[in-house]
Protein backbone atom coordinates (compact mmCIF):
# COMPACT_ATOMS: atom_id res chain seq x y z
CA UNK A 1 0.00 0.00 0.00
CA UNK A 2 1.42 3.51 -0.95
CA UNK A 3 2.66 5.42 2.05
CA UNK A 4 0.45 8.86 1.67
CA UNK A 5 -2.60 6.36 1.81
CA UNK A 6 -1.61 4.34 4.58
CA UNK A 7 -0.76 7.49 6.57
CA UNK A 8 -4.48 8.89 5.54
CA UNK A 9 -6.25 5.77 6.75
CA UNK A 10 -4.16 5.83 10.33
CA UNK A 11 -5.51 9.47 10.25
CA UNK A 12 -8.57 8.22 9.94
CA UNK A 13 -8.62 6.23 12.53
CA UNK A 14 -7.18 8.78 14.65
CA UNK A 15 -9.73 10.71 14.18
CA UNK A 16 -12.43 7.59 15.05
CA UNK A 17 -10.77 7.26 18.18
CA UNK A 18 -11.85 10.98 19.24
CA UNK A 19 -15.29 10.49 17.68
CA UNK A 20 -15.70 7.41 19.84
CA UNK A 21 -14.31 9.54 22.94
CA UNK A 22 -17.02 12.14 22.45
CA UNK A 23 -19.98 9.77 22.16
CA UNK A 24 -18.60 8.48 25.55
CA UNK A 25 -19.83 12.03 27.05
CA UNK A 26 -23.34 10.86 26.81
CA UNK A 27 -24.83 7.18 28.18
CA UNK A 28 -27.23 7.19 25.92
CA UNK A 29 -24.60 7.41 23.07
CA UNK A 30 -21.71 5.69 24.29
CA UNK A 31 -22.27 2.50 23.41
CA UNK A 32 -22.03 3.67 19.31
CA UNK A 33 -18.84 5.64 20.13
CA UNK A 34 -16.94 2.81 21.49
CA UNK A 35 -17.78 0.85 18.28
CA UNK A 36 -16.76 3.60 16.74
CA UNK A 37 -13.33 3.41 18.16
CA UNK A 38 -13.43 -0.36 17.73
CA UNK A 39 -13.67 0.27 14.07
CA UNK A 40 -11.41 2.40 13.85
CA UNK A 41 -8.95 -0.12 15.34
CA UNK A 42 -10.03 -2.31 12.86
CA UNK A 43 -9.06 -0.12 10.34
CA UNK A 44 -5.60 0.43 12.25
CA UNK A 45 -4.57 -2.64 12.16
CA UNK A 46 -5.93 -4.03 8.52
CA UNK A 47 -3.66 -1.28 7.04
CA UNK A 48 -0.62 -2.30 8.85
CA UNK A 49 -1.16 -5.65 7.67
CA UNK A 50 -0.87 -4.07 4.38
CA UNK A 51 2.04 -2.69 5.13
CA UNK A 52 5.54 -2.78 3.09
CA UNK A 53 7.66 -3.94 6.35
CA UNK A 54 5.78 -6.93 6.84
CA UNK A 55 7.26 -10.19 5.15
CA UNK A 56 5.87 -13.25 7.37
CA UNK A 57 2.32 -13.96 8.73
CA UNK A 58 2.65 -16.64 11.00
CA UNK A 59 3.75 -14.75 14.23
CA UNK A 60 1.36 -11.96 13.14
CA UNK A 61 -1.81 -14.50 12.58
CA UNK A 62 -0.25 -16.86 15.86
CA UNK A 63 -0.55 -13.58 18.24
CA UNK A 64 -3.96 -12.41 17.21
CA UNK A 65 -5.68 -15.16 17.60
CA UNK A 66 -3.87 -15.95 20.87
CA UNK A 67 -4.57 -12.52 21.97
CA UNK A 68 -8.19 -12.27 20.73
CA UNK A 69 -9.32 -15.70 22.20
CA UNK A 70 -7.59 -14.44 25.33
CA UNK A 71 -9.21 -10.70 25.57
CA UNK A 72 -12.51 -12.11 24.37
CA UNK A 73 -12.67 -14.37 27.18
CA UNK A 74 -11.69 -12.28 30.06
CA UNK A 75 -13.89 -10.08 28.92
CA UNK A 76 -17.01 -12.35 28.63
CA UNK A 77 -16.44 -14.33 31.79
CA UNK A 78 -15.47 -11.02 34.40
CA UNK A 79 -17.60 -10.25 36.79
CA UNK A 80 -18.68 -6.60 37.36
CA UNK A 81 -17.24 -6.28 40.84
CA UNK A 82 -13.93 -7.37 39.57
CA UNK A 83 -13.22 -5.09 36.85
CA UNK A 84 -10.77 -3.24 38.72
CA UNK A 85 -8.46 -5.97 38.32
CA UNK A 86 -9.16 -6.35 34.62
CA UNK A 87 -8.75 -2.98 33.20
CA UNK A 88 -4.91 -3.50 35.84
CA UNK A 89 -4.25 -6.46 33.94
CA UNK A 90 -5.11 -5.37 30.49
CA UNK A 91 -2.84 -2.08 31.16
CA UNK A 92 -0.33 -4.12 31.94
CA UNK A 93 -0.37 -6.26 28.52
CA UNK A 94 -0.56 -2.61 26.99
CA UNK A 95 2.46 -1.22 28.60
CA UNK A 96 4.64 -4.69 27.79
CA UNK A 97 3.38 -4.76 24.01
CA UNK A 98 4.75 -1.31 23.80
CA UNK A 99 8.13 -2.34 25.96
CA UNK A 100 8.45 -5.05 23.32
CA UNK A 101 7.77 -3.26 20.40
CA UNK A 102 10.86 -1.06 21.60
CA UNK A 103 12.63 -3.90 22.15
CA UNK A 104 12.13 -5.82 18.54
CA UNK A 105 12.63 -2.00 16.85
CA UNK A 106 15.81 -1.99 18.57
CA UNK A 107 17.07 -5.39 17.35
CA UNK A 108 16.43 -4.12 13.64
CA UNK A 109 18.35 -0.95 14.03
CA UNK A 110 21.64 -3.31 13.81
CA UNK A 111 23.81 -1.12 15.83
CA UNK A 112 23.89 2.63 14.25
CA UNK A 113 20.24 4.44 14.75
CA UNK A 114 21.71 7.62 16.12
CA UNK A 115 21.02 9.13 19.69
CA UNK A 116 17.28 9.96 18.89
CA UNK A 117 16.28 6.79 18.05
CA UNK A 118 18.26 5.15 21.05
CA UNK A 119 16.93 7.52 23.20
CA UNK A 120 13.03 6.88 22.61
CA UNK A 121 13.53 2.84 22.26
CA UNK A 122 14.96 3.59 26.23
CA UNK A 123 11.96 5.69 27.54
CA UNK A 124 9.50 3.34 25.44
CA UNK A 125 11.35 0.07 27.42
CA UNK A 126 11.45 2.06 30.62
CA UNK A 127 7.53 3.31 30.27
CA UNK A 128 6.44 0.33 29.20
CA UNK A 129 7.66 -2.47 31.66
CA UNK A 130 7.08 -0.15 34.50
CA UNK A 131 3.37 0.28 33.58
CA UNK A 132 3.52 -3.81 33.11
CA UNK A 133 5.31 -4.78 36.28
CA UNK A 134 3.08 -2.21 38.19
CA UNK A 135 -0.18 -3.27 36.83
CA UNK A 136 0.22 -7.08 37.71
CA UNK A 137 1.01 -5.96 41.19
CA UNK A 138 -1.84 -4.02 41.11
CA UNK A 139 -3.92 -6.95 40.05
CA UNK A 140 -2.69 -8.94 42.73
CA UNK A 141 -3.50 -6.74 45.39
CA UNK A 142 -7.13 -6.41 44.17
CA UNK A 143 -7.85 -10.01 42.76
CA UNK A 144 -6.23 -10.60 46.78
CA UNK A 145 -3.36 -13.11 45.44
CA UNK A 146 -0.97 -10.09 46.95
CA UNK A 147 -1.84 -8.37 50.16
CA UNK A 148 -4.26 -5.72 49.98
CA UNK A 149 -2.40 -3.22 52.96
CA UNK A 150 1.13 -1.64 52.11
CA UNK A 151 3.86 -3.29 51.64
CA UNK A 152 7.05 -1.53 52.77
CA UNK A 153 10.67 -2.75 53.48
CA UNK A 154 13.73 -0.45 54.99
CA UNK A 155 15.32 1.61 52.45
CA UNK A 156 12.34 1.32 49.53
CA UNK A 157 12.90 4.67 48.73
CA UNK A 158 16.49 4.44 48.05
CA UNK A 159 15.60 1.55 46.50
CA UNK A 160 13.36 3.04 43.94
CA UNK A 161 15.78 5.70 43.26
CA UNK A 162 18.54 3.49 42.63
CA UNK A 163 16.38 1.60 40.39
CA UNK A 164 15.05 4.92 38.33
CA UNK A 165 18.65 6.26 38.17
CA UNK A 166 19.94 2.98 36.45
CA UNK A 167 17.33 3.16 34.11
CA UNK A 168 17.75 6.84 33.10
CA UNK A 169 21.76 6.03 32.91
CA UNK A 170 21.00 2.47 31.25
CA UNK A 171 18.91 5.05 28.31
CA UNK A 172 21.68 7.71 28.20
CA UNK A 173 24.53 5.01 27.56
CA UNK A 174 21.80 3.27 25.24
CA UNK A 175 21.86 6.50 23.01
CA UNK A 176 24.98 7.06 23.24
CA UNK A 177 27.03 4.03 22.40
CA UNK A 178 24.18 1.94 20.92
CA UNK A 179 24.80 -1.32 23.06
CA UNK A 180 21.80 -3.45 23.31
CA UNK A 181 22.73 -4.59 26.47
CA UNK A 182 21.56 -1.67 28.55
CA UNK A 183 18.05 -1.89 26.86
CA UNK A 184 17.84 -4.98 28.85
CA UNK A 185 19.08 -3.60 32.00
CA UNK A 186 16.60 -0.55 31.83
CA UNK A 187 13.71 -3.39 31.40
CA UNK A 188 15.07 -5.15 34.32
CA UNK A 189 15.04 -2.15 36.38
CA UNK A 190 11.90 -0.57 34.82
CA UNK A 191 10.41 -4.52 35.70
CA UNK A 192 11.60 -4.09 39.08
CA UNK A 193 10.92 -0.80 40.13
CA UNK A 194 7.06 -1.20 38.86
CA UNK A 195 6.69 -3.81 41.47
CA UNK A 196 8.66 -1.40 44.25
CA UNK A 197 6.31 1.17 43.61
CA UNK A 198 3.02 -0.53 43.41
CA UNK A 199 3.14 -2.55 46.58
CA UNK A 200 3.79 0.11 49.10
CA UNK A 201 0.46 1.61 48.17
CA UNK A 202 -2.66 0.17 49.64
CA UNK A 203 -6.06 -1.18 48.27
CA UNK A 204 -8.52 1.84 49.41
CA UNK A 205 -6.02 3.58 47.24
CA UNK A 206 -6.38 1.58 43.95
CA UNK A 207 -8.61 4.40 42.41
CA UNK A 208 -5.45 6.33 42.10
CA UNK A 209 -3.01 3.57 40.80
CA UNK A 210 -5.25 2.03 38.17
CA UNK A 211 -5.65 5.61 36.64
CA UNK A 212 -2.14 6.15 37.03
CA UNK A 213 -1.18 3.26 34.81
CA UNK A 214 -3.62 3.66 32.77
CA UNK A 215 -2.29 6.72 31.55
CA UNK A 216 1.10 5.40 31.63
CA UNK A 217 -0.19 2.84 28.96
CA UNK A 218 -1.09 5.30 27.01
CA UNK A 219 2.53 7.53 27.12
CA UNK A 220 4.02 4.07 26.57
CA UNK A 221 1.91 3.60 23.61
CA UNK A 222 2.55 7.38 23.04
CA UNK A 223 5.98 6.41 23.28
CA UNK A 224 6.63 3.51 21.27
CA UNK A 225 4.79 5.98 18.24
CA UNK A 226 8.11 8.22 18.92
CA UNK A 227 10.11 4.43 18.35
CA UNK A 228 8.40 3.51 15.11
CA UNK A 229 7.93 7.19 13.50
CA UNK A 230 3.92 6.79 14.24
CA UNK A 231 1.63 9.36 14.36
CA UNK A 232 -1.14 7.22 14.91
CA UNK A 233 0.09 5.72 18.14
CA UNK A 234 1.61 8.99 19.54
CA UNK A 235 -2.24 10.45 19.35
CA UNK A 236 -3.68 7.36 20.29
CA UNK A 237 -1.38 7.04 23.50
CA UNK A 238 -1.51 10.90 24.28
CA UNK A 239 -5.40 10.64 24.05
CA UNK A 240 -5.09 7.93 26.70
CA UNK A 241 -2.39 9.42 28.92
CA UNK A 242 -5.12 12.76 28.87
CA UNK A 243 -7.99 10.05 30.46
CA UNK A 244 -5.64 8.50 32.81
CA UNK A 245 -4.50 11.64 33.76
CA UNK A 246 -7.55 13.38 34.32
CA UNK A 247 -9.05 10.32 36.43
CA UNK A 248 -6.28 10.34 38.68
CA UNK A 249 -7.24 13.84 39.12
CA UNK A 250 -10.76 13.06 40.19
CA UNK A 251 -9.44 10.57 42.04
CA UNK A 252 -6.67 12.21 44.45
CA UNK A 253 -8.91 15.44 44.92
CA UNK A 254 -11.76 12.88 46.26
CA UNK A 255 -9.97 11.38 48.49
CA UNK A 256 -8.57 14.73 50.20
CA UNK A 257 -4.93 13.38 49.16
CA UNK A 258 -1.92 14.43 46.86
CA UNK A 259 -0.36 12.30 44.39
CA UNK A 260 2.43 12.35 45.85
CA UNK A 261 0.75 11.69 49.55
CA UNK A 262 -0.72 8.53 47.71
CA UNK A 263 2.32 7.12 46.14
CA UNK A 264 4.81 7.62 49.29
CA UNK A 265 3.12 7.64 52.32
CA UNK A 266 2.10 3.43 52.55
CA UNK A 267 -1.66 4.88 53.67
CA UNK A 268 -4.21 3.46 52.14
CA UNK A 269 -5.42 -0.22 53.43
CA UNK A 270 -4.56 0.31 57.29
CA UNK A 271 -7.32 -0.54 59.09
CA UNK A 272 -7.36 1.05 61.91
CA UNK A 273 -6.29 0.14 65.62
CA UNK A 274 -9.84 -1.54 67.06
CA UNK A 275 -9.49 0.62 70.23
CA UNK A 276 -9.97 3.41 68.24
CA UNK A 277 -13.51 4.55 68.92
CA UNK A 278 -13.64 6.38 72.24
CA UNK A 279 -16.45 4.94 74.41
CA UNK A 280 -17.38 8.26 76.45
CA UNK A 281 -21.48 8.83 76.12
CA UNK A 282 -21.45 7.44 72.60
CA UNK A 283 -25.12 6.20 72.01
CA UNK A 284 -26.70 4.87 68.83
CA UNK A 285 -30.08 4.28 67.68
CA UNK A 286 -30.21 0.42 66.39
CA UNK A 287 -33.10 -0.05 64.07
CA UNK A 288 -35.19 -3.18 63.21
CA UNK A 289 -35.86 -4.51 59.83
CA UNK A 290 -39.56 -3.48 60.65
CA UNK A 291 -38.08 0.21 61.81
CA UNK A 292 -36.06 0.71 58.77
CA UNK A 293 -39.25 -0.63 56.22
CA UNK A 294 -41.50 1.92 57.89
CA UNK A 295 -39.10 5.11 57.69
CA UNK A 296 -38.46 4.23 53.72
CA UNK A 297 -42.12 3.47 53.49
CA UNK A 298 -44.10 6.07 54.35
CA UNK A 299 -41.07 8.96 52.95
CA UNK A 300 -41.33 10.84 49.99
CA UNK A 301 -37.71 11.02 48.76
CA UNK A 302 -35.26 8.52 49.47
CA UNK A 303 -31.65 8.94 48.31
CA UNK A 304 -29.48 6.01 48.61
CA UNK A 305 -25.90 5.93 49.24
CA UNK A 306 -24.02 3.08 48.07
CA UNK A 307 -20.39 2.40 49.17
CA UNK A 308 -17.88 -0.45 48.58
CA UNK A 309 -19.41 -2.40 51.54
CA UNK A 310 -22.31 -3.04 49.44
CA UNK A 311 -20.64 -4.60 46.29
CA UNK A 312 -18.44 -6.60 48.47
CA UNK A 313 -21.72 -7.67 49.98
CA UNK A 314 -23.09 -8.37 46.10
CA UNK A 315 -26.07 -6.52 47.71
CA UNK A 316 -27.02 -4.00 44.61
CA UNK A 317 -29.99 -6.03 43.34
CA UNK A 318 -31.97 -6.44 46.18
CA UNK A 319 -31.08 -3.07 46.73
CA UNK A 320 -32.35 -2.48 43.84
CA UNK A 321 -35.64 -4.37 44.33
CA UNK A 322 -36.32 -2.22 47.42
CA UNK A 323 -35.55 0.58 45.38
CA UNK A 324 -38.60 -0.85 42.93
CA UNK A 325 -40.64 -1.69 45.98
CA UNK A 326 -40.63 1.78 47.17
CA UNK A 327 -41.21 3.47 43.80
CA UNK A 328 -44.39 1.39 43.79
CA UNK A 329 -45.88 2.94 46.51
CA UNK A 330 -45.21 6.33 45.00
CA UNK A 331 -41.39 6.65 47.05
CA UNK A 332 -39.18 8.99 44.77
CA UNK A 333 -35.39 7.30 45.11
CA UNK A 334 -32.51 8.44 43.81
CA UNK A 335 -28.83 7.50 44.45
CA UNK A 336 -25.87 9.67 45.06
CA UNK A 337 -22.94 8.39 44.43
CA UNK A 338 -19.49 9.66 45.46
CA UNK A 339 -16.35 9.60 43.29
CA UNK A 340 -14.47 6.74 45.10
CA UNK A 341 -17.47 4.33 46.15
CA UNK A 342 -16.39 1.93 43.97
CA UNK A 343 -12.32 0.26 43.34
CA UNK A 344 -11.95 2.52 40.53
CA UNK A 345 -13.53 5.82 39.07
CA UNK A 346 -17.36 4.71 37.93
CA UNK A 347 -17.18 1.60 39.40
CA UNK A 348 -20.36 1.70 41.49
CA UNK A 349 -22.30 3.07 38.72
CA UNK A 350 -21.23 0.12 36.74
CA UNK A 351 -22.40 -1.61 39.65
CA UNK A 352 -26.00 -0.45 39.57
CA UNK A 353 -26.39 -0.22 36.08
CA UNK A 354 -26.07 -3.84 36.27
CA UNK A 355 -28.38 -4.61 38.84
CA UNK A 356 -30.83 -2.04 36.38
CA UNK A 357 -30.75 0.77 37.68
CA UNK A 358 -31.95 3.67 35.10
CA UNK A 359 -28.91 6.31 34.89
CA UNK A 360 -30.90 8.97 35.31
CA UNK A 361 -31.10 8.08 38.71
CA UNK A 362 -27.50 8.16 39.41
CA UNK A 363 -26.27 11.71 40.55
CA UNK A 364 -22.77 13.15 41.10
CA UNK A 365 -21.45 14.48 44.35
CA UNK A 366 -21.81 17.85 43.35
CA UNK A 367 -25.61 17.55 42.00
CA UNK A 368 -27.06 15.74 44.88
CA UNK A 369 -25.08 17.51 47.57
CA UNK A 370 -28.05 20.61 47.90
CA UNK A 371 -31.16 17.96 47.81
CA UNK A 372 -29.77 16.01 50.89
CA UNK A 373 -32.56 18.79 53.40
CA UNK A 374 -35.40 18.29 51.36
CA UNK A 375 -34.83 14.54 51.74
CA UNK A 376 -36.71 12.59 53.75
CA UNK A 377 -34.50 9.56 54.62
CA UNK A 378 -30.74 9.26 53.16
CA UNK A 379 -30.38 5.12 53.23
CA UNK A 380 -26.19 4.30 53.50
CA UNK A 381 -25.28 1.13 52.78
CA UNK A 382 -21.92 -0.18 52.80
CA UNK A 383 -20.26 3.44 52.80
CA UNK A 384 -18.13 5.24 55.76
CA UNK A 385 -16.14 7.32 55.60
CA UNK A 386 -17.83 8.93 52.21
CA UNK A 387 -20.27 10.07 54.38
CA UNK A 388 -18.52 11.23 57.95
CA UNK A 389 -19.35 15.20 58.53
CA UNK A 390 -16.08 15.25 60.63
CA UNK A 391 -14.46 16.01 56.67
CA UNK A 392 -16.50 18.92 56.99
CA UNK A 393 -16.80 20.13 60.72
CA UNK A 394 -13.86 18.81 62.63
CA UNK A 395 -10.39 20.41 61.01
CA UNK A 396 -8.75 18.21 63.33
CA UNK A 397 -10.15 15.08 61.39
CA UNK A 398 -7.38 13.20 59.23
CA UNK A 399 -10.45 13.50 56.76
CA UNK A 400 -10.99 17.03 56.62
CA UNK A 401 -11.43 18.96 53.72
CA UNK A 402 -12.37 15.49 51.28
CA UNK A 403 -15.93 16.16 49.71
CA UNK A 404 -18.62 13.73 50.98
CA UNK A 405 -22.19 13.35 50.46
CA UNK A 406 -24.01 15.32 53.14
CA UNK A 407 -26.49 12.79 54.39
CA UNK A 408 -26.40 14.22 58.02
CA UNK A 409 -28.63 17.26 56.53
CA UNK A 410 -31.37 14.62 55.50
CA UNK A 411 -34.29 14.85 57.88
CA UNK A 412 -33.40 10.65 58.83
CA UNK A 413 -30.57 8.77 57.99
CA UNK A 414 -30.64 4.98 57.94
CA UNK A 415 -27.44 3.16 57.80
CA UNK A 416 -27.18 -0.41 57.12
CA UNK A 417 -23.32 -1.82 58.34
CA UNK A 418 -21.89 -4.42 59.83
CA UNK A 419 -20.43 -2.93 63.13
CA UNK A 420 -19.74 0.71 64.16
CA UNK A 421 -15.91 -0.10 62.79
CA UNK A 422 -14.18 2.56 61.37
CA UNK A 423 -14.03 2.97 57.31
CA UNK A 424 -10.77 3.17 55.60
CA UNK A 425 -9.34 6.48 57.25
CA UNK A 426 -9.58 4.49 60.36
CA UNK A 427 -11.64 7.36 62.24
CA UNK A 428 -14.65 6.94 64.07
CA UNK A 429 -18.11 8.72 62.26
CA UNK A 430 -19.93 10.94 64.34
CA UNK A 431 -22.85 10.79 62.01
CA UNK A 432 -23.48 7.03 63.66
CA UNK A 433 -24.54 9.10 67.08
CA UNK A 434 -26.38 11.54 65.59
CA UNK A 435 -30.00 12.05 66.88
CA UNK A 436 -31.50 11.35 63.30
CA UNK A 437 -29.69 8.79 62.51
CA UNK A 438 -31.15 5.19 62.89
CA UNK A 439 -27.80 2.16 62.48
CA UNK A 440 -29.06 -1.15 61.05
CA UNK A 441 -26.87 -3.58 62.06
CA UNK A 442 -26.74 -6.23 59.39
CA UNK A 443 -25.07 -7.61 56.81
CA UNK A 444 -26.01 -5.76 53.39
CA UNK A 445 -27.65 -8.15 51.46
CA UNK A 446 -29.16 -10.15 54.26
CA UNK A 447 -30.29 -6.79 55.95
CA UNK A 448 -31.80 -5.73 52.78
CA UNK A 449 -33.38 -8.76 52.22
CA UNK A 450 -35.41 -8.46 55.73
CA UNK A 451 -36.35 -4.94 54.46
CA UNK A 452 -37.80 -6.42 51.07
CA UNK A 453 -39.82 -8.46 53.13
CA UNK A 454 -40.95 -6.15 55.67
CA UNK A 455 -41.73 -3.17 52.90
CA UNK A 456 -43.60 -6.00 51.52
CA UNK A 457 -46.36 -6.34 54.57
CA UNK A 458 -46.48 -2.84 54.99
CA UNK B 1 16.49 17.97 15.82
CA UNK B 2 13.61 19.19 13.81
CA UNK B 3 12.16 15.69 12.97
CA UNK B 4 11.94 15.15 16.26
CA UNK B 5 9.41 18.69 16.81
CA UNK B 6 7.64 17.02 14.40
CA UNK B 7 5.83 13.83 16.90
CA UNK B 8 6.29 16.04 19.60
CA UNK B 9 4.35 18.81 18.19
CA UNK B 10 1.54 15.61 17.42
CA UNK B 11 1.73 14.43 20.59
CA UNK B 12 0.95 18.07 22.69
CA UNK B 13 -1.76 18.62 20.26
CA UNK B 14 -3.35 15.13 20.62
CA UNK B 15 -3.59 15.52 24.41
CA UNK B 16 -5.00 18.92 24.48
CA UNK B 17 -7.79 17.55 22.39
CA UNK B 18 -7.93 14.28 25.02
CA UNK B 19 -8.08 16.37 27.95
CA UNK B 20 -10.83 18.71 26.06
CA UNK B 21 -12.94 15.47 24.95
CA UNK B 22 -12.94 13.62 28.30
CA UNK B 23 -13.02 16.30 30.92
CA UNK B 24 -16.71 16.20 29.59
CA UNK B 25 -17.38 12.54 30.14
CA UNK B 26 -19.52 12.43 33.31
CA UNK B 27 -18.36 10.36 36.46
CA UNK B 28 -21.20 7.59 35.52
CA UNK B 29 -18.95 6.86 32.77
CA UNK B 30 -15.75 6.75 34.39
CA UNK B 31 -15.39 3.03 34.12
CA UNK B 32 -16.20 2.24 30.96
CA UNK B 33 -14.09 5.53 29.28
CA UNK B 34 -11.37 3.81 31.11
CA UNK B 35 -11.52 0.38 29.63
CA UNK B 36 -12.30 2.32 26.19
CA UNK B 37 -9.80 4.41 26.08
CA UNK B 38 -7.69 1.03 27.47
CA UNK B 39 -8.06 -0.48 24.56
CA UNK B 40 -7.53 2.08 22.27
CA UNK B 41 -4.14 2.44 24.15
CA UNK B 42 -3.57 -1.31 22.20
CA UNK B 43 -2.63 0.97 19.20
CA UNK B 44 0.73 -0.21 19.90
CA UNK B 45 -0.84 -3.42 18.27
CA UNK B 46 0.13 -2.29 14.88
CA UNK B 47 3.84 -1.45 16.26
CA UNK B 48 4.06 -4.85 17.27
CA UNK B 49 2.57 -6.42 14.04
CA UNK B 50 5.46 -4.46 12.35
CA UNK B 51 7.58 -6.16 14.70
CA UNK B 52 6.26 -9.74 14.21
CA UNK B 53 6.17 -9.62 10.47
CA UNK B 54 9.40 -8.24 9.70
CA UNK B 55 11.77 -10.09 12.11
CA UNK B 56 14.39 -11.87 10.79
CA UNK B 57 15.58 -13.57 13.70
CA UNK B 58 14.45 -16.11 16.39
CA UNK B 59 14.44 -14.08 19.23
CA UNK B 60 12.42 -11.00 17.06
CA UNK B 61 9.85 -13.49 15.79
CA UNK B 62 9.44 -14.51 19.36
CA UNK B 63 9.23 -11.15 20.90
CA UNK B 64 6.81 -9.52 18.17
CA UNK B 65 4.39 -12.72 18.64
CA UNK B 66 4.30 -12.11 22.57
CA UNK B 67 3.84 -8.20 21.91
CA UNK B 68 1.10 -8.99 19.25
CA UNK B 69 -0.86 -11.21 21.96
CA UNK B 70 -0.25 -9.03 24.60
CA UNK B 71 -1.40 -5.74 22.65
CA UNK B 72 -4.50 -8.24 20.91
CA UNK B 73 -6.07 -8.90 24.22
CA UNK B 74 -6.26 -5.08 25.00
CA UNK B 75 -7.66 -4.33 22.02
CA UNK B 76 -10.15 -7.09 21.80
CA UNK B 77 -10.54 -7.28 25.65
CA UNK B 78 -10.84 -3.95 26.16
CA UNK B 79 -13.58 -2.92 23.28
CA UNK B 80 -16.03 -6.07 24.59
CA UNK B 81 -15.64 -5.54 27.90
CA UNK B 82 -16.68 -2.22 27.31
CA UNK B 83 -19.39 -3.25 25.37
CA UNK B 84 -20.50 -4.87 28.18
CA UNK B 85 -20.61 -2.69 30.54
CA UNK B 86 -22.27 0.65 27.97
CA UNK B 87 -25.03 -2.19 27.15
CA UNK B 88 -26.48 -1.77 30.61
CA UNK B 89 -26.65 1.38 31.06
CA UNK B 90 -30.30 1.73 30.33
CA UNK B 91 -32.76 4.65 30.46
CA UNK B 92 -36.54 4.19 31.03
CA UNK B 93 -36.66 0.49 31.22
CA UNK B 94 -38.11 0.19 34.53
CA UNK B 95 -37.83 -3.50 35.67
Amino acid sequence: MNGTLEGFLYLVAAVLFILGLKRLTSPATARAGNRLAALGMLIAIVVTLFDAGVIGYGAIVAGIVVGGAVGAYLAKVVEMTAMPQLVAAFNGFGGGASALVALSALSDTGGDAGLRAYVTIGLSILIGAVTFSGSFVAFGKLQGVLPGRPVSFPGQVAADLALAATAVIGIILLGVGGLHTWAWIIMAAALVLGVTRTLPIGGADMPVVISLLNSASGLAASAAGFVIDSNALIISGALVGASGLILTNIMVKAMNRTLRNVLFSAFGGTTAAPGATDDIDKITRSASADDVAVTLGYAERVIVVPGYGLAVAQAQHVLRELAQLLEDRGVDVRYAIHPVAGRMPGHMNVLLAEADVDYDRLHDLEDVNGDFPSTDVALVVGANDVVNPSAREDPTSPIHGMPILDVDRARNVIVVKRSLSPGFAGIDNPLFYNDNTLMFFADAKAGLAEVVSAVKEL
Amino acid sequence: MSSLLIPITVFVLASFVGFEVITKVPPTLHTPLMSGSNAISGITVIGAIVAAGGANTTLATVLGFVAVAFATINVVGGFLVTDRMLEMFKHGSRG
